[in-house]
């Protein structure tokens, strides 16, 4: 495996001249997914929390499951969080033909969804509130709020993102830089969709029919 | 407010009030005068010799791997400091306050300190030794050597890198910062919950105590990735995963652990604060809480952080003891599938931290294996650094004599290990000192380690050897304490006595705890020594100076720089044709040809934004600590203002050019970390 001197007596080559030929957008790519590893298991730590506390002895005499869920309302949630995604990866297509207008009306479209995203969250929220289903009321709704809380902040984290990235589409067009940070926010939008999917199943879907 | 404080609060000042400065604490008025004296022997001679602008543009602001790896290392070196004295304090009290007619002084009835304080003591120095002096340490070593051991100009991310070791120097701070504002946690350094909790800890201790390690973890997070990415996609060409150096692959290793790990401890901290912050119920005792979740997330990070520590450190084994053997290292393949096999077992292992809390007899039965398991790569490890020293030409150097005491460390803690790892002897000797005293031989082989690497590679970036006299006695000291202490501290486990006691109630203790008071004492004189060993090899550098390869018998990349290592690492990018590149080259008489020419290197530029975000998340933590709102909020905004920000500069760097490099390489020999490399970049050609 190591290397031998050849019997010509003739070295190998020591040094590598010029440039070292490290593809800058593969790296930062590489770098992106592995931040995508570590929220990953940010997530997978508050699934497993939100498993130990949906049970009997952490509904504490409140409300369970089967009371507070409703699959038709976080129905229109898993709508609009997917079909945010397309819009924006509608909008990434348009990079191909070089078309700034189409991406930019991508984004538009994918933050228009994701503040509809929000807003039946949040009014999803505020009924519970209004019946007595609060944080602090037991430690199976704590771990219901805060689950849902922290996709929550995920995805307003991504529509700051995505206003940051109309301005410099606009600034600066569709250069290399611009397209790597438009890639990688995609892959940020579909994993926060990936696991609103999962976030719909398991708390929802298993919370009504259990 | 959601939750009940039990105290003051205001709107601009949170919980903060004079009050909650301890000026009446004689302890704590002599720490505060001791840590000021030292901060201003470090701050008079700055401004002294007017070089606040030399620290703000090189060290500050440095965005190089070398500097900032420095810097964690001198962090975890004032940290381990501060937690030896922390351990002094522990063993001189327990000493003192041995059966019922043990004096009391001061304010303590026992001994000299209150339980109180003695619990805070205890838990700052679990958390100080794990997470800011050994972690910064480690991280540290690997942000100076991966890059050139790979071959790489810089780490993958230069930047993120600095942000990394402020997020850790935050955390660092907000610890020193809780022993005169505010008191620390006395819940341990694992957090013991429900007492974490604020009806039960309702100062700021346990707040300190989350934020100092919520923070500092982020920063750990981000150097996990920015390790993984360079070792990943910046190797110099030749550079195969076969032929990479064990020192890197146990690094790659750690930081796959470290990037999976330190999330979950995120999500157990996060949740112990909604609890402290917003009312919820995560972990109480009572509205559904569970303590046993917090016991589980903690461990499921706390083990593998395990883990985490002391792979890099049978790196540095592997490095060093391959170096002083004059011989390849035996087994390289052996030695990188065990250490991932010990990464992987890793996060398989952690309900052994607490067997005896009603698992049930086939849950322990699962992580009783599990753990003993981990025997089985460590054995391959030992025995593949045995085989390599056998038939070697041994030079017994004081970074070999630190790695051949650190194997027999391993054994004794490995052995006691595996004898914890059955839950019927843990049942017995669980919560005993028998554990601290074997976990406290594991934690030292790592410190062991430490300095062992701390004295191999200290020649690489300052360009002068440490004192080998001086070096041994720091050896020799250090050795004969963690002897003398820890033997007699399995003995005392043995005969019962429990941890975390401020005073103890069986007098026939007391011979073992004069022991290991001795013990003590012998790790200050060794304090003394390593301070000395310090002092004299920078008095004589001059006449230590060294060359490309200071111990003639190195066999990876990093030796094949200068040393010190100018700040652009190699002239020319090497092109690796072997697994021990120098020893090959040196085999075939190649070890001194320079390259022919030198082409224009494009290097990163120094940045404040780094350090900006250090001082706002300082900001961001103190102000959640004493609940100063608008403090946290605007600290919070302003560190996303600042992201914004950078990413609308376009800062390509600037570029090195051939002849600048030539002339530097000329007089490479006379340059040093320390001096100034702005006039290099003034003249290079400038930003393209």
């Amino acid at each position: 495996m190591d290397a031998q001197v050849p019997r010509d007596g003739k070295l190998p080559p020591l040094w590598h001249y010029g440039h070292e030929g490290h593809d800058e957008i593969s790296t930062k790519t590489l770098g992106f997914w592995l931040y995508m590893i570590s929220d990953s298991l940010i997530f997978g730590g508050l699934f497993a929390a939100y498993g130990v506390l949906d049970q009997p002895m952490s509904f504490a005499g409140g409300p369970g499951p089967a009371q507070i869920m409703h699959p038709v309302a976080a129905f229109g949630q898993t709508l609009a969080v997917l079909t945010s995604v397309l819009a924006y990866s509608l909008g990434t297509l348009a990079m191909k033909t070089n078309n700034k207008a189409g991406v930019l009306l991508g984004i538009v479209g994918a933050m228009v969804l994701a503040v509809i995203f929000l807003g039946l969250e949040f009014n999803d929220f505020a009924v519970l509130y209004a019946h007595g289903a609060t944080l602090q009321r037991s430690g199976f709704l704590a771990a219901f709020f805060i689950l849902i809380a922290t996709h929550g902040l995920h995805m307003m984290f991504g529509l700051l993102w995505m206003a940051v990235m109309l301005v410099q589409v606009g600034r600066y067009g569709l250069s290399k830089e611009i397209v790597m940070r438009l890639l990688n926010l995609r892959l940020f939008w579909q994993f926060q969709a990936s696991v609103w999917v999962c976030v719909y199943i398991y708390v929802y879907l298993r919370g009504t029919f259990s | 407010m959601l939750v009940d404080l039990q105290g003051p609060w205001s709107p601009l000042f949170g919980r903060l009030t004079l009050a909650s400065i301890p000026y009446s604490n004689p302890i704590i008025i002599f720490a505060f005068v001791f840590t000021a004296l030292a901060g201003l022997a470090v701050v008079v001679p700055v401004l002294y010799y007017r070089k606040v602008g030399y620290i703000f543009r090189e060290w500050l602001t440095s965005v190089d791997h070398k500097k900032i790896g420095v810097m964690y290392i001198i962090l975890g070196l004032v940290m381990m400091f501060r937690g030896f004295v922390d351990g002094m304090m522990i063993r001189t009290q327990q000493v003192m306050a041995d059966g019922p007619h043990s004096p009391g002084v001061m304010e303590a009835q026992h001994g000299y300190l209150p339980p109180s304080h003695f619990d805070q003591i205890y838990s700052s120095h679990g958390t100080l030794m794990i997470l800011f002096a050994v972690t910064p340490i480690l991280t540290g070593l690997g942000n100076i050597i991966v890059p050139l051991q790979i071959g790489a100009r810089d780490m993958a991310f230069p930047t993120m890198n600095a942000i990394s070791l402020w997020l850790t120097a935050v955390g660092a701070m907000l610890i020193m910062a809780s022993l005169f504002i505010g008191d620390f946690s006395d819940a341990g350094w694992v957090g013991l919950t429900p007492l974490t909790e604020l009806p039960y800890s309702p100062s700021v201790g346990v707040d300190y105590w989350m934020w100092a390690i919520q923070i500092s973890s982020i920063g750990t997070t981000l150097n996990a990735i920015n390790i993984i990415t360079t070792i990943v996609g910046m190797r110099a060409p030749g550079m195969r995963w076969d032929r990479l150096p064990i020192f890197t692959w146990t690094t790659l290793s750690t930081n796959i652990i470290g990037l999976t790990a330190f999330p979950i401890l995120g999500v157990a901290l996060a949740l112990l604060g909604a609890d402290r912050y917003l009312g919820t119920h995560f972990y109480t005792a009572g509205l559904g809480g569970n303590l046993m979740l917090y016991t589980d997330l903690f461990w499921i990070w706390g083990h593998p952080e395990v883990y985490f520590l002391v792979l890099p450190s049978f790196g540095i084994l592997s490095e060093v003891i391959a170096t002083f053997s004059e011989k390849p290292l035996f087994g390289y393949i052996t030695m990188v599938a065990a250490t991932f096999a010990i990464a992987g077992i890793s996060w398989a292992v952690w309900l052994h931290h607490f067997f005896t809390m009603g698992a049930g007899p086939w849950v322990n039965t699962f992580f009783s294996v599990a753990t003993m398991l981990v025997g089985i790569p460590t054995g391959v490890k030992v025995f593949n650094w045995m085989f390599t020293m056998y038939r070697g030409r041994i030079t017994y150097t004081t970074p070999m004599l630190w790695s051949v005491a650190a194997l027999i460390l391993l054994l004794v803690g490995g052995l006691t290990g595996v004898m914890l790892a059955n839950p019927a002897i843990d049942y017995t000797v669980h919560n005993s000192v028998f554990v601290i005293a074997h976990f406290h031989c594991m934690v030292l082989l790592i410190a062991f380690t430490i300095f062992a690497a701390v004295i191999y590679w200290y020649p690489k970036v300052f360009g002068y050897k440490l004192d080998e006299r001086n070096g041994t006695w720091f050896f020799a000291t250090f050795t004969a304490g963690t002897a003398i202490t820890f033997t007699a501290m399995f003995g005392l486990g043995f005969m019962g006595e429990t941890r975390r006691l401020d005073y103890l109630y069986d007098p026939s203790w007391q011979p073992l705890l004069i022991v290991e008071e001795l013990g003590i004492f012998v790790y200050v004189l060794s304090c003394y020594f390593f301070c000395r060993m310090f002092y004299v090899s920078i008095r004589d550098r001059n006449l230590n100076r060294c060359g490309a390869d200071p111990w003639g018998t190195s066999r990876t990349l990093e030796w094949m720089t200068h040393s010190p290592v100018p700040f652009y690492n190699f002239a020319v990018t090497p092109h690796v044709n072997a697994r021990d590149e120098l020893a090959f080259r040196r085999s075939v008489g190649a070890d001194e040809t320079p390259p022919d020419h030198y082409e224009a290197i494009h290097m990163p530029k120094n940045t404040m934004i780094p350090v900006l975000i250090g001082v706002l998340a300082f900001g961001f933590g103190f102000g959640m600590v004493w609940r100063i709102w608008w403090m946290a909020g605007l600290s919070l905004l302003g560190i996303i203002a600042l992201v914004i920000f950078r990413s609308f500069v376009h800062d390509h760097g600037y570029l090195l050019s051939g002849e600048d490099i030539a002339r530097m390489e000329g007089k490479a020999s006379q340059m040093s970390i320390m001096s100034e490399t702005q006039d290099e970049m003034a003249m290079a050609e400038g930003v393209h």
